[in-house]
């Protein structure tokens, strides 16, 4: 009898820890459902200034498809490491952990110097942000995705350290859960930039 | 303990057979896309309809192989708040480029 109640609170404690835990990853995902909301203003706003070249380029004079591709794919790379970051905390191997880490932040690290490499060379060949109502839109949408990232790569450094340093305790887990939800929300959103943006700016 | 903890959770969750069968079908979606475009096989409408048609598909495929979303119980809010978002989005952009177009088709 006596060996009962502790049990039992145990357990309580247990399922009130577990419920704290889906409500945070549940209060997350309203984030991002509300990012999402966001972005959508800006695909919107890109779609009407898509035709506004002022005179200015187009995007098929202005995109360079492998280039775009050689981006899409380090991306999604670094969304199935993050994948495999997650099922290595699920085992519990902290190593491994960092390893895809490390690997998920270079590749991400790779996406945004591209991206900012791109940016530079559009602007230093006069076609920045105030070229035309289309390079605004553009800029607005692909950089306020970029700068998802860069955040994206900041937040995964503090979160390394606190796995170097935390180990993966409870509350180390629930942060990379949310992390890489964060992770493979921005890949989501540049397939939709992608296409709507560079493969679509190729047909006009 | 800490699996427990993150199997119950629905969204974010990890298996390794899931992001693998996810990235195979995200890489050929990404590819058919790119293919398409970049050979000019197909006529511009033809070719505009399939890529959004696989944007939309890999977005799925996104979130069912790598959010780990279903209808299971333990992720039925979160993909209500989707659904929600998804019908925002739909009434956003939809409503922006049919208001913008028919500007346009006036004004000329």
């Amino acid at each position: 009898m006596t060996n009962h109640a502790p049990t039992a609170q145990l357990a309580q404690v247990e399922d009130l820890r577990q419920e704290a835990l889906t409500n945070q990853v549940f209060g997350f995902w309203i984030y991002l459902m509300s990012d999402l909301i966001l972005f959508s203003a800006i695909f919107a706003t890109f779609v009407v200034q898509s035709h506004s070249y002022a005179g200015g380029p187009t995007g098929k004079e202005l995109f360079h498809l492998p280039y775009v591709l050689v981006e899409t794919l380090l991306l999604l790379f670094s969304s199935a490491t993050c994948g495999l970051a997650m099922v290595a905390a699920q085992n519990e191997r902290r190593a491994l952990v960092l390893q895809w880490l490390a690997l998920t932040f270079l590749l991400g690290l790779g996406f945004v110097s591209m991206e900012v490499k791109e940016f530079h060379s559009m602007i230093a060949g006069g076609n920045g942000p105030d070229r035309s109502g289309f390079l605004s839109a553009f800029f607005t949408l692909v950089g306020t995705h970029g700068a998802h990232v860069f955040l994206g790569l900041l937040w995964m450094a503090v979160t390394m350290a606190q796995v170097g340093l935390k180990g993966l305790s409870t509350s180390v887990q629930s942060k990379l859960m949310r992390l890489s939800m964060f992770w493979h929300f921005l890949d989501i959103v540049w397939v939709g930039v992608f296409t709507t943006v560079y493969l679509r700016g190729v047909l006009q | 303990m800490n699996r427990s903890l993150i199997d119950s959770v629905g969204a974010g969750g990890a298996a390794f057979r899931s992001y693998a069968v996810g990235f195979v079908l995200a890489l050929v979606l990404t590819g058919l896309s790119f293919a398409l475009v970049m050979s000019g096989v197909l006529s511009r409408p033809a070719t505009l309809i399939i890529i959004f048609a696989a944007a939309a598909l890999q977005s799925l495929v996104h979130i069912h192989y790598f959010l780990h979303l279903d209808m299971s119980s333990k992720a039925r809010w979160n993909v209500l708040a989707l659904a929600f978002t998804a019908l925002v989005m739909a009434i956003f952009i939809g409503g922006t480029v049919w208001i913008m177009y028919y500007l346009q088709y006036r004004l000329m």
